[in-house]
């Protein structure tokens, strides 16, 4: 039987990194759906989704040929390259390097190029073409979390748990509130699944390395600390070394 | 095809931001796993100068960024 030591990060990753992903492809489905129609919307998110599920079930299998400590590390350095990436963006977001992801002007720039498209006579398939677009590029992504979190522990399907989750937990708040999910708070999410899978990727890599970790599973909890002391210790120097002036590029 | 070279460049853009920070992960990685393989490094001790190894280039890499936004 397994531990909850490893499940937990896990299915959290998943959900935390999928939630973001999904609320960016709603925002843009919404978009479609309220400035087209449901139609091309759904049908676009529905091919997109089915597509999705083809490479899954196409190249997931493959991932048992490869051994598990080659995988380990594959993963790991993916995994690390891919946390990085997040956690990098997250910083200087937090410190008003770069500016904050915005759902709203997201949301409205859809709309705006939709209702120029609105007197093509490709208009349905455009703004299919787009809802398709969002959810497969999103998808993409998500489906890479799953596969990253969970194959190398043989945990994907708790994983897939988590991003399931994630997905319904984004639908319910959309078709409840019906308008971009402006209020959720990306930046700090995508800040703590940056941390979580930098943590996850430099374990992997280690154990595909052979390192073979003090407290076993439980290195992973020491790292995800020893990053995140990091990270915040970095926004803080940043913070006091490079102040960004208000109303320049950052916000 | 655009789609695939559309997916092909999504899944790139994933790993690949800021490509100094991507390059020197990766010899981060290519050259502890190196030393632990060929030069009978301790793998522990590998796993904990990736720890260290990354959390430098993250420092240098977000240094890099706020200082050309203060420029």
């Amino acid at each position: 039987m397994q531990t909850l030591t490893p499940i937990l990060p896990t299915v959290t990753a998943a959900f935390l990194a999928s939630f973001v992903e999904v609320v960016e492809a709603f925002t843009i489905v919404l978009a479609v759906g309220v400035t087209r129609s449901w139609r091309p919307a759904l049908t676009g998110a529905a091919l997109a989704l089915a597509l999705l599920a083809a490479l899954v079930l196409a190249f997931g299998p493959l991932l048992a040929l490869v051994p598990i400590t080659t995988l380990q590390f594959i993963v790991g350095v993916l995994l690390v390259l891919f946390g990085m990436r997040w956690l990098r963006k997250a910083i200087l977001r937090s410190v008003g390097v770069i500016a904050l992801h915005d759902e709203e002007a997201a949301f409205s720039k859809e709309t705006a190029a939709l209702s120029q498209q609105a007197n093509d006579r490709r208009a349905d398939y455009l703004a299919g073409l787009a809802s398709f677009k969002a959810v497969l590029l999103e998808g993409v992504e998500v489906v890479f979390i799953v596969i990253a979190v969970g194959a190398a522990h043989g945990q994907t399907l708790y994983a897939s748990l988590g991003a399931l989750a994630a997905f319904v937990l984004v639908m319910l708040i959309g078709l409840a509130v019906h308008r971009p999910l402006a209020r959720v708070p990306e930046n700090a999410l995508k800040f703590v699944v940056g941390l979580m899978l930098t943590s996850f990727g430099i374990f992997w890599t280690g154990e595909g390395i052979g390192a073979d970790w003090p407290g076993a599973d439980l290195a992973l909890l020491a790292i995800f600390s020893i990053v995140t002391l990091a990270s915040f210790g970095m926004v803080r120097w940043l913070r006091g070394t490079y102040p960004v002036s208000a109303g320049g590029f950052a916000r | 095809m655009s789609i695939i070279r559309l997916v092909a460049r999504e899944f790139f853009g994933m790993f690949v931001d800021d490509g100094n920070l991507a390059l020197l992960a990766l010899v981060l990685v290519a050259a502890v796993a190196a030393a632990v393989k060929l030069l009978a490094m301790p793998p522990l001790l590998g796993g904990v100068l990736l720890l260290v190894g990354c959390l430098a280039i993250l420092l240098q890499s977000v240094r890099r960024a706020a200082r050309a936004v203060k420029r």
